[in-house]
């Protein structure tokens, strides 16, 4: 580790904070009492994912007719939403794993909540390819396992298919990667732990860490080849997920750009949703010192160039649509039709919310502006959702026959279920803010010395 | 687990000698367990047969039972033979021949019988009117239906026959006592039996009179005959046989005159050595004729009056016509056309009006047209529309004394029904023989309740010299008797019908043949010998003047049947209200058609919501001295402005909850045409439309091609009908160049391929409710279809044309601009209409097949894309990657549910389900199959008497329906069978090709013959 950081970089670290101040930080929120915000917040949460079992269940219960879907467009919400949860959950493994290949220092303030973030991101993401099906009881089908079926096996030219294996692999990678890295700091929790309940759970969770040397070799090892096992994941996983789309033989799915594009889409809108979680939760939890300045603004430089990607993308999909002169192409998600006709809303919402207002970041007062950054990560998010919705909905109620183009309304249980996993995700999300490290002070505590700005300022003063 | 572990259990045991130690290890229990309490009675003991053991094994065992009996098992009601009938095989279908003539419809049928169950109706194609149309076929359904009454009923109580029987016989001996009038009304039966029986009836009882009645009138056809051929019938006609067919109204391909036509039509639609039929259809309402027309002529109705005043001058009587107006001049261009075709000629006309069908028939004569036939008339229209008004006006005043109903329901279908309804207090017998309690049967004091036909015996003469019989195929479900039945008791006849019909027919039709054998067939032929035909004198010229001075009124209403419902008495059958109309595609509605120009004019709206589905403004209606509130308007390209149109059959207010939909139009039926007034309603009507999009938006090439007789003679086939060309290292080449997958062996065994002919095809919707019976499709009712989600597993595509063609959007400038595509979206004024049956196309290289993670759907041998219903997890990724969108999806559970109260909800409906075919259950994915049922059977049959399978033997409920003979199924690999000639023929082009899916189906191109000279 390189303790020499230039003084024109700007500290990761400000305050004057020691080792201990680190510790004390970060044990805080588990150590304290939660206060009415959290309750109320949380509340709300559990609202909401309560509303959305309730309409899980009856969905289940009745049949996906309870949905707006009809023959023409056979997905829509669930598939929205399996999609722009993917996404979003694709910052953290880039944060941790390959910032960490690339030695970005600055991944240490953040990994620990993008992760977790992305973990519940995909429970969300992989609730929907379950519930959409109809005959949900028979899903554990798409698993290749010996049965007694006449040994039937699942069709492994399915796209279908390859989700199942990414989206598992994926979440089981991101799972081990982000629970190697809690370890010393679940030991911390442990060791400052007065009362003996917690005592109890954070000796089990951090797996009788001791904080030799070995274990720190050890880990620093772990960590390195979980990284290179995570790295090529971040770009399997949705461009798996795009091959969903990209495999078939539909206008506006049937195109060779969607795997880096639906990547470069994720890792635009995992960062947004980092964005949007930690700025509020730096006010929250009292971690100005570590979430800093330079995070949001690093966060936002990562949104501009992949929101740049998209953008290209984009604008690829519109002329070659166009350039083709097929009247098929005419009306795809991004073309002519698609702008003009009746989901001209949701088009122009994707164009401003993924293309337009993004680049008011490339201004550096607005892209280190707490307030503007919150904002814009909101918007985007708004933005990718749209993306999916477009992707899906406009392509599918623009088929090839003329006869078969319809629309798509979404009923109660749709919106209730969408609602339902955003509650889900907060409620999972809190729980972790009050009982988990939300900094990897272990790390953090590693660029101190280097980064800090009492320390950086000290060096310099010399 | 084994211990190791020594316990303390005391210090004592410190002290080796200690007795208690001793003492404890010996015995479990430190005190002596009272044993002897319980067990000290030995001797009741060793008597008793249950030890310790056998109790717990009861224990338990009454618990399990008991629990489980807990839980209710579902109780199947599977009764076998216990003496098999001798021509029941259980697993075998049986044929009868047998025939409907319910006043509306009448054709030859073979029903197929399933254990004693008739769940399906087939052509007898073997007789003479073997055609089914979507009533016929979707009959079987009104069989079981649930609305029927199960037995007599006497002034509205359920009774008993000796108790109508009696009461009955007592009034009509007051009656024929006192002299009073008896009246049979009754629907067209066209039936010798119940001819003689009504006569038999008189001369029990004197003064009866049979008065025929049909709700949709052809009254004016069957006067002008009577005027010009002194009898009363409808001249049958042999499309065939015409060049040049000018229709004036005249919806010959729907329900013109009985129907049927469209056979004959189709015949002379393959060009056939660069020849072929043309039709000019003159109409104000998009009919299915004018949507087929190779020129379609915008004529009000009022105008087409004229245009028959000026077909007639012109042919007739050699006078010169002006062409001052678009519609003058096509009739100079259509009279040219027929002069040069003479005696291929034939013009027919539908309106309502007894001047224009005698210059239609005038017209016909004077050009000797071949295609028509005055000599073999058709009996299927007879009503007699002065006699009835006579009647009403005689029940009204109280001459009447007793009034028969059958196969009628005058109080709905008449526009003065409520003069019936008064007039029938005033009858003092009045029974209707009735199967359900509709509008009139509730106002009737007896309800000797009718059979199904397919419960019952009879006889019809559909057409002169062709007599049919009806048999019954079931025992009757219900406590019902038949009219003839009833007639014979009434006359003191104790002969059962069976009798009666049998020793008519030997005596008066059979003329010695077998009866047994006409059975067998159905049909019976007679030779009607040379009739000579005697023309009578009719003031012609009167009749011209009187239809050029046609009076022209600023909007003009016009009423219609529509292929679902027809007359409206199969209303209550959820398959003809499920089917989509074929023009507007929309079903469980009837509304008033206007034009585009209209409709702005009155600030009248038809719009898309959100979820694509079409909602439309109302208005109130008032014609022929009525108002009609509150009628859905739906904008219908092709409608003549300043007319409108509404369909029959509608509105009955005798059926339940989602049944009841629609309006009775019946009150402005009975005149060519009334002069309306319209006013813009408050409130918005929800349609359910099928297809929401009607143009084809400039992929004619790719979907439905079409050309015209003269490309087709003159031109190289890649001119009018070129395969698609991709680019292979910059060379064109065709798409098996270019092709992913490794082409498999499917040369060996049978291959499936299904023909459509386009050029044949007229859209009449059979093939869809074939579909519908052959593979127990679901009905999901209104709500469900307008929101896209439609079961049919085939569906016939519309497309009208629209004005905004690639080549004007270049001119003004604006191709490729959102306006351009807008415009392309809105159909033409005056639209060229195609139709396209569409099914699972069963690809060779499926998109659907690929991507279902659980290999759910997959190819089979031979060449079908199969479904496994059991092992569909319901991802529906399938239905998003058909480029034909031909996959339905269970979104809900359709069988046994209360919310989808349609015939799977209870157990008469279900009746009619198809044995061979599973019940999808709800979450799974379901669509064509080929009608692997019946394609295996057949497979098994030949293998069983050991031969191979012959042409023609292979067949899909929807090949088998089509009366057009559009639609051809059968083995391609073998090279002598139709469908293998027909998949080279030149016509042949497959549906998106460019898309690579290689498909089982194929089309034959359209083509039109445009020649105006």
């Amino acid at each position: 580790m390189a303790h020499y950081e230039a003084p024109i970089r700007e500290p990761l670290i400000v305050g004057d904070k020691s080792y201990h101040d680190i510790s004390n930080d970060i044990a805080a929120p588990i150590e304290g009492k939660a206060n009415k915000w959290w309750w109320g917040v949380f509340l709300l949460a559990l609202t909401a994912f309560l509303w959305g079992i309730g309409a899980i269940a009856y969905t289940i219960g009745t049949g996906i007719g309870v949905w707006g879907l009809n023959n023409k467009i056979n997905w829509a919400w669930d598939i929205t939403n399996f999609v722009w949860w993917v996404g979003i959950g694709h910052a953290g493994t880039l944060i941790s794993a390959v910032l960490l290949l690339f030695r970005q220092k600055w991944r240490m303030g953040i990994n620990r909540s993008a992760e977790a973030m992305t973990i519940f991101a995909v429970f969300q993401a992989g609730l929907f390819p379950v519930i959409h099906m109809g005959r949900v009881w028979n899903g554990y089908w798409t698993m290749p396992i010996p049965n007694q079926f006449g040994s039937l096996w699942t069709n492994f030219n399915s796209p279908l298919l390859w989700d199942v294996f990414a989206i598992s692999t994926y979440l089981t990678v991101s799972v081990v990667f982000w629970y190697t890295g809690l370890l010393p700091d679940f030991a911390m929790i442990r060791d400052r732990a007065t009362k003996p309940f917690q005592k109890k759970i954070y000796s089990l969770l951090s797996f009788g860490w001791t904080g030799r040397a070995k274990d720190w070799q050890r880990f620093e090892e772990v960590s390195l080849v979980l990284a290179g096992l995570a790295t090529p994941l971040v770009l399997s996983v949705h461009t798996i997920v795009s091959f969903d789309f990209a495999t078939s033989v539909i206008p506006g799915w049937h195109s060779t750009v969607y795997p880096p594009y639906f990547v470069a889409g994720a890792v635009f809108s995992g960062f947004a949703m980092v964005q949007t979680l930690l700025i509020v939760m730096r006010k929250v939890s009292n971690l100005e010192a570590y979430i800093t300045r330079v995070h949001i603004e690093n966060m936002n430089k990562v949104i501009l160039v992949t929101g740049g990607i998209v953008m290209v993308a984009y604008l690829s999909e519109f002329f070659v649509g166009w350039y083709s002169g097929s009247s098929y192409e005419d009306f795809t998600y991004l073309s002519i039709g698609a702008a003009t006709g009746p989901y001209w809303w949701a088009f122009w919402a994707l164009i401003l919310c993924n293309g337009v207002f993004p680049q008011l970041l490339w201004i550096k007062k607005l892209r280190t502006n707490y307030t503007v950054s919150f904002i814009m990560a909101i918007i985007i998010n708004i933005g990718m959702w749209f993306e999916r919705f477009d992707i899906i909905v406009i392509n599918l109620s623009r088929g090839h026959l003329p006869s078969t183009w319809t629309m798509f309304e979404p009923t109660f249980v749709d919106i209730g279920i969408f609602m339902g996993t955003i509650g889900f995700f907060f409620v999972l999300f809190l729980l972790y803010a009050r009982t988990f490290p939300v900094v990897a002070q272990a790390e953090v505590k590693s660029i101190l010395k280097s980064s800090g700005d009492n320390f950086k300022r000290e060096r310099d003063n010399k | 687990m084994a211990s190791n572990k020594k316990y303390w259990k005391s210090v004592e045991e410190l002290n080796q000698n200690s007795s208690i130690v001793e003492k404890l290890q010996k015995s479990e229990f430190i005190e002596d367990l009272p044993t002897d309490k319980f067990l000290g009675d030995k001797e009741s003991l060793s008597n008793s047969d249950t030890s310790r053991r056998d109790f717990l094994k009861y224990v338990g065992f009454s618990t399990a039972v008991a629990s489980l009996a807990a839980c209710e098992g579902p109780v199947i009601n599977s009764i076998p033979y216990v003496v098999k009938p001798d021509d029941v095989i259980p697993g075998i279908p049986d044929f009868y021949a047998s025939a409907i003539a319910d006043g509306f419809d009448f054709a030859n049928v073979l029903v197929k019988v399933r254990e004693g169950r008739p769940i399906k109706i087939e052509p007898n194609k073997e007789a003479a009117n073997g055609f089914t149309n979507a009533r016929v076929q979707a009959s079987v359904l009104s069989l079981y239906d649930n609305n029927r009454l199960r037995g007599p009923i006497v002034k509205g109580e359920e009774s008993d026959w000796t108790t109508l029987d009696k009461e009955v016989a007592g009034q009509l001996a007051e009656i024929k006592a006192k002299g009073g009038r008896i009246v049979f009304l009754t629907g067209t039966t066209a039936s010798p039996s119940i001819n003689a029986l009504i006569s038999s009836f008189n001369e029990t009882y004197g003064n009866v009179d049979h008065v025929v009645y049909d709700a949709v009138s052809e009254d004016a056809a069957l006067n002008a005959f009577e005027k010009m051929y002194g009898h009363r019938a409808l001249p049958d006609y042999h499309f065939d046989k015409a060049e040049v067919i000018v229709s004036v109204a005249a919806d010959f391909l729907g329900d013109w005159q009985g129907g049927n036509f469209s056979a004959g039509y189709a015949a002379g639609r393959k060009p056939k050595n660069g020849k072929m039929s043309r039709l000019i259809q003159f109409e104000s309402n998009m009919s299915l004729t004018g949507a087929n027309a190779d020129k379609r002529v915008i004529a009000k109705p009022s105008e087409q009056m004229k245009v028959m005043q000026m077909l007639y001058a012109s042919i007739v009587e050699g006078k010169s016509v002006g062409n001052a107006t678009p519609v003058e001049d096509a009739v100079q261009k259509a009279l040219a056309q027929i002069k040069k075709a003479g005696n291929n000629a034939v013009v027919v006309t539908g309106i309502q009006d007894e001047n224009a069908q005698l210059l239609a028939l005038a017209i016909n004569h004077a050009l000797q047209s071949q295609a028509i036939d005055v000599v073999s008339t058709k009996n299927v229209r007879m009503g007699d529309a002065a006699k009835v008004d006579q009647l009403v006006k005689d029940m009204n005043s109280g001459a009447v004394s007793a009034l028969f109903l059958y196969n009628t329901n005058p109080a709905y279908t008449l526009p003065n029904g409520t003069a019936f309804a008064e007039g029938l207090k005033k009858v003092g017998l009045s029974v209707n023989f009735a199967s359900i309690m509709d509008q009139t049967a509730e106002l009737c004091q007896y309800v000797a309740t009718a059979p199904h036909y397919l419960e019952s015996w009879g006889d019809v003469e559909i057409k002169k010299g062709h007599y049919s019989l009806m048999q019954p195929t079931i025992h009757p479900l219900f406590n019902t008797r038949q009219f003839q039945d009833t007639l014979l008791k009434w006359t003191g006849s104790d002969q059962s019908y069976y009798d009666y019909l049998k020793g008519m027919w030997q005596t008066n039709i059979l003329g010695g043949k077998s009866w047994n054998k006409a059975l067998h067939d159905g049909s019976f032929k007679v030779g009607t010998g040379e009739l000579e035909l005697t023309l009578n004198e009719v003031n012609l010229a009167a009749a011209s003047a009187a239809l050029s001075n046609a009076s022209d009124s600023e909007m003009e209403l016009t009423v219609y049947v529509k292929t679902g419902l027809g007359d409206g008495q199969q209303a209550n059958n959820p398959w003809l209200q499920e089917l989509p109309d074929p023009i507007t595609r929309t079903s469980w509605d009837n509304y008033l058609l206007i034009s585009r120009i209209d409709a702005e004019r009155l600030g009248v709206k038809n719009w898309t919501v959100d979820n694509g589905a079409l909602n439309g403004d109302l208005v109130n209606v008032t014609a022929n001295g009525v108002t009609l509130n509150n009628i859905p308007a739906y904008i219908q390209p092709g409608q003549a402005p300043g007319s409108v149109s509404i369909a029959l059959g509608y509105g009955r207010t005798d059926l339940k909850n989602d049944m009841k939909v629609g309006v009775n139009a019946y009150p402005l039926a009975g005149a060519a045409y009334h002069e309306v007034s319209i006013q813009k309603a408050e409130g918005v009507h929800e349609f359910a439309c099928v297809q929401l999009q009607h143009t084809i938006m400039g992929r004619e090439e790719e979907i439905l091609k079409e050309t015209t007789l003269e490309d087709f003679v003159n031109k190289p086939k890649e001119e009018w009908n070129h395969a698609p060309v991709f680019s292979l290292d910059h060379q064109e080449v065709t798409q098996d160049k270019v092709d992913l997958w490794e082409p498999f062996d499917d040369t060996i065994g049978t291959k499936f391929n299904l023909s459509i002919d386009l050029a044949t095809c007229t859209a009449c919707a059979a093939c869809i409710v074939a579909c519908h019976a052959e593979n127990n499709v679901p009905v999901v009712g209104k709500h469900e279809i307008r929101v896209s989600r439609d079961m049919h597993w085939l569906r016939v595509d519309r497309y009208y044309s629209s004005d905004m063609t690639v080549e004007r959007g270049k001119e003004e400038g604006i191709f490729g601009s959102g306006d351009f595509f807008n415009a392309q979206t809105h159909p033409s004024d005056a639209p060229e209409v195609s139709f396209q049956p569409v099914m699972c196309q069963h690809c060779n290289h499926a998109p659907c097949e690929t991507v279902c993670p659980v290999a759910a759907t997959s190819h089979g041998r031979q060449g079908q894309n199969q479904m496994a219903y059991n092992r569909c997890i319901g991802t529906r990724y399938c239905a998003n990657n058909c480029p034909y969108r031909v996959r339905r999806f269970n979104w809900f559970k359709y069988a046994n549910n209360n919310e989808f109260d349609f015939n799977m909800n209870n157990e008469l409906g279900r009746m009619v389900l198809n044995p061979d075919v599973v019940v999808r259950s709800r979450g799974v994915m379901e669509k064509c199959s080929f009608c692997i049922q019946k394609t295996q059977l057949t497979i098994l049959n030949a293998k069983k008497e050991g031969r191979a399978v012959a042409d023609g033997e292979f067949e899909t409920a929807c090949s088998s329906a089509c009366p057009n003979g559009s639609l051809v199924f059968g083995d391609v690999n073998d090279k002598e069978s139709e469908v293998a000639h027909l998949s080279e023929d030149d016509r042949t082009f497959k549906l998106l090709d460019f898309v690579g899916t290689k498909p089982n189906v194929f089309y034959q191109l359209k083509v039109k013959n445009t020649n105006e000279a």
